[in-house]
C-alpha cells in the first residue's frame, strides 16, 4: 500500500514503514536505545530527505520511549533523580549541538562528521562492551568469583555529591550533568536520541546497576527527543507527521515486545547482542567511508 | 545578440497585432544565427511579408486528459492522456512527415551536484556545481528519434531535449568542466523515474491525429507544471502549444502541509501529542491483554 507524505514529498510503502518502526522499536524495549541511529539511516535508504528523517526519526523514538518507559516505570526500574539529572545536562547539551550543526553546515561537511562520529562512537563503544559482557560471561559460569557492588574511581571523588536510592548511589551530580550534556551533543549533531552512548555510559562510568540503567535512559531520552521535534518543527518544518504515524503504530508494538522479552533475557546475553549490533551498523558505515563508491556524484535540492 | 533582436522586431512588426490564432498556440521566434534559414523564410515560401506568411500552415489544437493532477494521501503516481490533432487549410505538404514532441516540465529549482574524491583514504564530498534551476520531473516523448526529428537550433531555442533543459549554472563555478556533473545528474534523475526521454512514444496518425501518454511518478512535489507540444517539419519547430498542468496537495495532505508551515509550534506540539498517545495506549494495552 502506497502512501504520499505530505512534508517530504515522497509516495512510500506503508508496510515497509510499520515493519521498520516496529524492529526499531523491538531494539528499544529490549536494550533500553531509542533506535534513532537505526532508524535515521534507514529512512535515508529508502529515499526519505535526510533532514525530514532526522526530525521525524526524533518524533517516532518519543513515541517508542514513552511506551517502554511506562512498562519500566510499573517495573520500579526507573531512577527519577538520575533521569532528571540526565535530563538537564541533555537539554543544555541538545542546545549546544544544534548550534554546531550549523557551523558544521555552513562548511559544508556535516555528512562526513556526521558519519565519522558514527563510525568512531559505534565502534569504540561496540568493542567496549563486547570485551566486558564476554568477561562478565566467563565470570557468571564461575560462580567462586564474587564481584563488588561497583568500582570506586574518580566519579565518586568529586563534590555536591547526591543520592540516587534507586541506583544504590551516592555520587557527585557532576558527572551524570556531563555525561547529559555530552549525549545531548551527540544527540542533536547524529540526529539520534542518544541511547547507544547513555547506556554504556552509565554503567560502565557511573557505576549504575544494569536493571535500573534501561528505564532510566528511556526517561531521559523521551524528553530530548521530545524537545529536538519540537525544535525541529518550529525551526526548519522538517517533522511530517504522517511518517512518524507509520513508524510509531510498528513501533510501540515492537516496544512492548522487547520489553516483556528483555525481563526475560539474561543482562549479559542482552549486551552481547546489542554490542554486535552496534559493530554491525559501525562496520557499513566505515565501509562506506572507505570503499570506492558506486556512484561519485550526488544531489543536493535547495540554494547552496 | 544585437543582430537576434532586429531579427525579431522587423518579424513582429511584420505580423499583425489581430492575427487569429488558436488559445495557447504561438508561432516560434526565428532562431538566432545568420547561417540558419529563418522560418517562414520569405523567398524559400515564395510569398511577400504578407499576413498569410505569419501565419503557420500547419497548427496544433490539442488536450489534456485532466489539468489539474490532484495529490491525496494514497497518491501513487498518475497518467496524463495528451490528444490533438493538426489544424491546416492546405494539403499535408509533400516531403518528409510531420512529427511532434511532447514535454512536461516540473517548476524549477536549485540544486547542487557533489562529486566523490579520495582524501586521506576516506570518500569526500569535494567538488561541487550548483545549478540555478533544474525541473524536479521532466519528460520527454517524441514521435520519432530525438536527434533525427530535431535541430540543434531549434532544440536550444526551445530547450527541448534533456541536457538543455538544465538552465543557469548558479554563479562562478569551482570546476572547469561542468560536463559530467551535469550528465550525472540526469543519470541519477532518469534512474529515479524522474527525467524521461521516451522516443516513439507519440502516436501519429496520417500526419493529423495524434496521442500520448506521461505517466507523473509518485515522488512529484506540488506546483504548476508546464506541457508543449511542438509540431516539427525538416527538423523545425512549426507550432507550439502550451498548457498548464496544476499539481496539488488535497484533503489531509493539504491541511497537514499547511499547518506545518503556518502553525508551526501547533504541528509540533500536535506531532508529540500523536507520539505520547499512541506510546502511552500501547503501553496501557499490553497491560490489560497480559492481565486477560
Amino acid at each position: 500500500m502506497q502512501i504520499y507524505l505530505p512534508i517530504a514529498e515522497v509516495s512510500v510503502n506503508a508496510f515497509v514503514l510499520t515493519g521498520l518502526g516496529g524492529l526499531v522499536g523491538l531494539m528499544s524495549g529490549l536494550f533500553g536505545v531509542g533506535g534513532g541511529f537505526l532508524i535515521t539511516p534507514l529512512l535515508f535508504f529508502i529515499g526519505i530527505p535526510p533532514p525530514i528523517a532526522v526530525a521525524t526519526g526524533a518524533n517516532q523514538v518519543v513515541a517508542s520511549s514513552v511506551s517502554g518507559v511506562l512498562a519500566h516505570v510499573k517495573r520500579k526500574t526507573v531512577d527519577f533523580r538520575m533521569g532528571g539529572v540526565l535530563l538537564a545536562g541533555g537539554l543544555v547539551g541538545s542546545w549546544l549541538g544544534v548550534w554546531v550543526f550549523t557551523i558544521l553546515q555552513t562548511i559544508g561537511q556535516v555528512d562526513l562528521v556526521v558519519q565519522l562520529c558514527y563510525v568512531v562512537f559505534l565502534g569504540l563503544i561496540g568493542a567496549m562492551m563486547l570485551h566486558e559482557s564476554i568477561v562478565a560471561l566467563r565470570r557468571s559460569k564461575n560462580p567462586t568469583y564474587r564481584k563488588r557492588l561497583h568500582q570506586h574511581n574518580w566519579v565518586h571523588r568529586w563534590p555536591v555529591k547526591m543520592k540516587f536510592r534507586a541506583s544504590g548511589l551516592y555520587i557527585s551530580v557532576f558527572p551524570p550533568l556531563m555525561v547529559g550534556v555530552a549525549v545531548g551533543i551527540l544527540a542533536a549533531i547524529m540526529g539520534v536520541g542518544g541511547g547507544f552512548i547513555m547506556v554504556p555510559a552509565m554503567i560502565y562510568l557511573l557505576g549504575m546497576p544494569t536493571k535500573v540503567v534501561v528505564g532510566t535512559s528511556l526517561f531521559q531520552i523521551t524528553f530530548v527527543t521530545a524537545f529536538t521535534t519540537l525544535m525541529h518543527a518550529v525551526s526548519y518544518n522538517t517533522v511530517d507527521v504522517m511518517l512518524a504515524v507509520l513508524l510509531i503504530v510498528g513501533g510501540v508494538i515492537g516496544a512492548q515486545v522487547g520489553t516483556t522479552l528483555g525481563a526475560k533475557l539474561r543482562a549479559e546475553q542482552l549486551r552481547i547482542l546489542l554490542a554486535l549490533l552496534v559493530l554491525l551498523v559501525c562496520g557499513k558505515l566505515a565501509l562506506d567511508l572507505f570503499l570506492t563508491p558506486d556512484e561519485l556524484y550526488s544531489i543536493r535540492t535547495g540554494a547552496n | 545578440m544585437r543582430g537576434a533582436w532586429t531579427l525579431a522586431l522587423c518579424l513582429s512588426l511584420a505580423a499583425p497585432a489581430a492575427m487569429a490564432q488558436a488559445p495557447g498556440s504561438t508561432v516560434p521566434p526565428a532562431p538566432a544565427g545568420s547561417d540558419f534559414p529563418v522560418y517562414p523564410h520569405p523567398d524559400q515560401r515564395g510569398v511577400s511579408k504578407s499576413d498569410e506568411a505569419r501565419v503557420p500552415a500547419e497548427k496544433v489544437v490539442a488536450g489534456l486528459s485532466s489539468d489539474a493532477v490532484a495529490i491525496t494521501a494514497s497518491f501513487d503516481g498518475s497518467d496524463i492522456l495528451i490528444y490533438g490533432a493538426v489544424k491546416r487549410e492546405t494539403p499535408i505538404p509533400d516531403g518528409p512527415p510531420l512529427q511532434v514532441i511532447i514535454t512536461v516540465e516540473a517548476p524549477a529549482e536549485a540544486l547542487t551536484i557533489w562529486r566523490k574524491q579520495r582524501r586521506a583514504g576516506i570518500w569526500i564530498n569535494t567538488d561541487r556545481v550548483d545549478i540555478g534551476a533544474a525541473p524536479g520531473f521532466y519528460a520527454v516523448a517524441t514521435s520519432g528519434p530525438l536527434d533525427r526529428i530535431l535541430l540543434p537550433e531549434w532544440d536550444s531555442r526551445y530547450r527541448i531535449s534533456l541536457p538543455l533543459a538544465l538552465r543557469a549554472f548558479g554563479g562562478a563555478q569551482s570546476v572547469e568542466d561542468t560536463v559530467p556533473y551535469t550528465e550525472a545528474l540526469i543519470r541519477l534523475r532518469e534512474q529515479n523515474g524522474l527525467y524521461r526521454l521516451e522516443e516513439g512514444s507519440v502516436k501519429l496518425v496520417d500526419q493529423t491525429l495524434f496521442r500520448a501518454d506521461v505517466s507523473l511518478p509518485a515522488n512529484l512535489i506540488e506546483g504548476d507544471y508546464k506541457t508543449r507540444i511542438f509540431l516539427l517539419r525538416n527538423g523545425e519547430v512549426v507550432d507550439v502549444y502550451r498548457a498548464p498542468i496544476e499539481v496539488r496537495k488535497v484533503g489531509v495532505e493539504r491541511w497537514l502541509y499547511r499547518l506545518a508551515f503556518d502553525q508551526p509550534l501547533l504541528y509540533g506540539l500536535m506531532s508529540l501529542a500523536v507520539a505520547v498517545v499512541a506510546g502511552w495506549g500501547a503501553s496501557t494495552a499490553f497491560r490489560k491483554l497480559r492481565r486477560a
